[in-house]
């Protein structure tokens, strides 16, 4: 998963897609999972980071991850 | 914020219409507040208007003086009549016309204009014809648009046929101005009536495309050259169709689109191109207008000022291309009321003249 190179994501949570003009808002933990793949870290590396830091199930993180990626795709904010 | 870069001689004095800064707004005051981010107070804006409603001529930080013109209907005679009379009084040096309809008489005396040392910056009357809604579909195949099929419309019988080709729901647009969707024959005929009596014949009906809609303001410099391309996604759109908030967004589809119709006319002025993107990335060329679009301010907030640099090859400057603009500038537009003391009001309905300055 590759997010647009164009793709501005703030540290609020704030992501614009400067193509399309769409504008975005994501939680704490979306923004963050964003700006760590926007940064090169790979779906494995945040994954892990993720359960290491929070109590989460792997397969509701499983579940969530594929649920955040589908939106990502609708959003046009991913990289073909 | 004053956008000095170049800046033109101070002391112009410079014509503008369209002040019609109503909820389907006339370019006029985004024009002017564009020429006043380069020129600062030493511009002197002279408002030409047709009505005594156009909110333009009472706004004093705006307009300085403000003279009626006739309606185009009157004939190119007599807004040069007039015109003549008002540059006795104000020593013109340049006029911006941004109506639609207006333009063809303008384009006529523009010799005349020049003459008398008056400077414009316009296209040529066959350029205004090949970007006319009713030649669009000719200009597309031409010079390699996108453009939706579409169906002249000379009298209602026209309507079932133009249905039949190109099925409901429809885009009913009017000779020079206004556009609505419709989904039946009843409502087409409705819509026929209206614009055919405001704007004339032909009303044209268009395919409907679904999709973005995205413009894209523009200066051509008459050689084949876009001076500045700025693109714009609509974000809310009023029910007349018009933009009320707008973003400039990076797309260089767009930019080429824009200097691809400049190269294809050699275009020479402001245009708008209005274009539908739809869901498999097609751009299709909805319209061109053959003026600055009303939210042209936008394009000297993003980096482009496109009036200024009008004015700048108006009085024989060059001007090289604008080659970066920011993305993600947006317009918000608002509805403020202008408080007018009846005598201005009268002033202008008698007089067909206002100064917004102590005289």
């Amino acid at each position: 998963m590759k997010i647009k190179s164009n793709i501005a994501i703030s540290e609020t949570g704030f992501i614009f897609n400067p193509a399309t003009g769409d504008s975005f808002s994501a939680n704490a933990m979306a923004a963050g999972m964003l700006a760590a793949i926007k940064k090169g870290d790979t779906a494995e590396q945040v994954k892990q980071e993720i359960l290491q830091k929070y109590d989460v199930k792997p397969e509701t993180l499983e579940h969530d991850w594929e649920d955040l990626l589908l939106q990502l795709k609708a959003a046009n904010l991913l990289d073909a | 914020m004053h956008n000095n870069t170049n800046a033109p001689a101070p002391g112009l004095t410079i014509g503008v219409t369209g002040l019609n800064a109503h909820d389907n707004p006339g370019p006029g005051i985004a024009v002017i507040r564009s020429l006043k981010d380069a020129y600062g107070e030493s511009v002197k804006i002279i408002g030409l208007a047709y009505e005594s409603l156009e909110p333009g001529i009472y706004m004093d930080g705006m307009v300085d003086k403000t003279y009626q013109i006739p309606y185009p209907s009157a004939g190119s005679a007599a807004l040069l009549e007039r015109l003549e009379s008002i540059h006795e009084k104000e020593q013109l040096d340049l006029i911006i016309p941004n109506f639609d309809s207006e333009l063809y008489n303008f384009i006529r005396i523009a010799g005349h204009l020049a003459g008398i040392g008056i400077k414009t910056f316009l296209p040529t009357h066959a350029q205004l014809a090949a970007r006319d809604k009713i030649n669009l579909g000719n200009f597309g195949s031409k010079h390699n648009f996108k453009v939706p099929e579409f169906s002249l419309l000379n009298n209602i019988n026209d309507i079932s046929n133009a249905a039949e080709q190109l099925n409901y729901p429809l885009v009913i647009k009017g000779r020079f101005y206004e556009a609505q969707i419709v989904n039946n024959t009843e409502a087409a005929k409705k819509v026929f009536y209206e614009l055919s009596a405001k704007w004339g014949l032909p009303v044209i009906a268009q395919e409907y495309i679904p999709g973005t809609e995205i413009n894209v303001a523009g200066l051509g410099d008459g050689s084949g050259k876009a001076i500045s391309v700025v693109p714009m996604r609509k974000l809310y759109i009023t029910d007349k169709g018009k933009a009320w908030a707008g973003i400039t967004i990076e797309d260089t589809e767009l930019v080429q689109l824009g200097q691809q119709f400049c190269s294809a006319l050699h275009w020479k002025g402001g245009f708008e191109l209005e274009l539908m993107k739809d869901s498999a990335g097609n751009l299709y060329l909805l319209e061109v207008n053959p003026r600055f679009p009303a939210w042209v301010y936008l394009t000297a907030a993003a980096g482009q000022n496109q009036p200024a640099a009008l004015v700048k090859m108006a009085l024989g400057e060059q001007v090289e291309p604008h080659t970066q603009y920011t993305t993600g500038k947006m317009f918000i537009r608002y509805s403020w009321d202008e408080i007018v003391d009846i005598s201005k009001f009268q002033q202008f309905s008698a007089f067909g003249e206002l100064s917004n300055k102590n005289e």
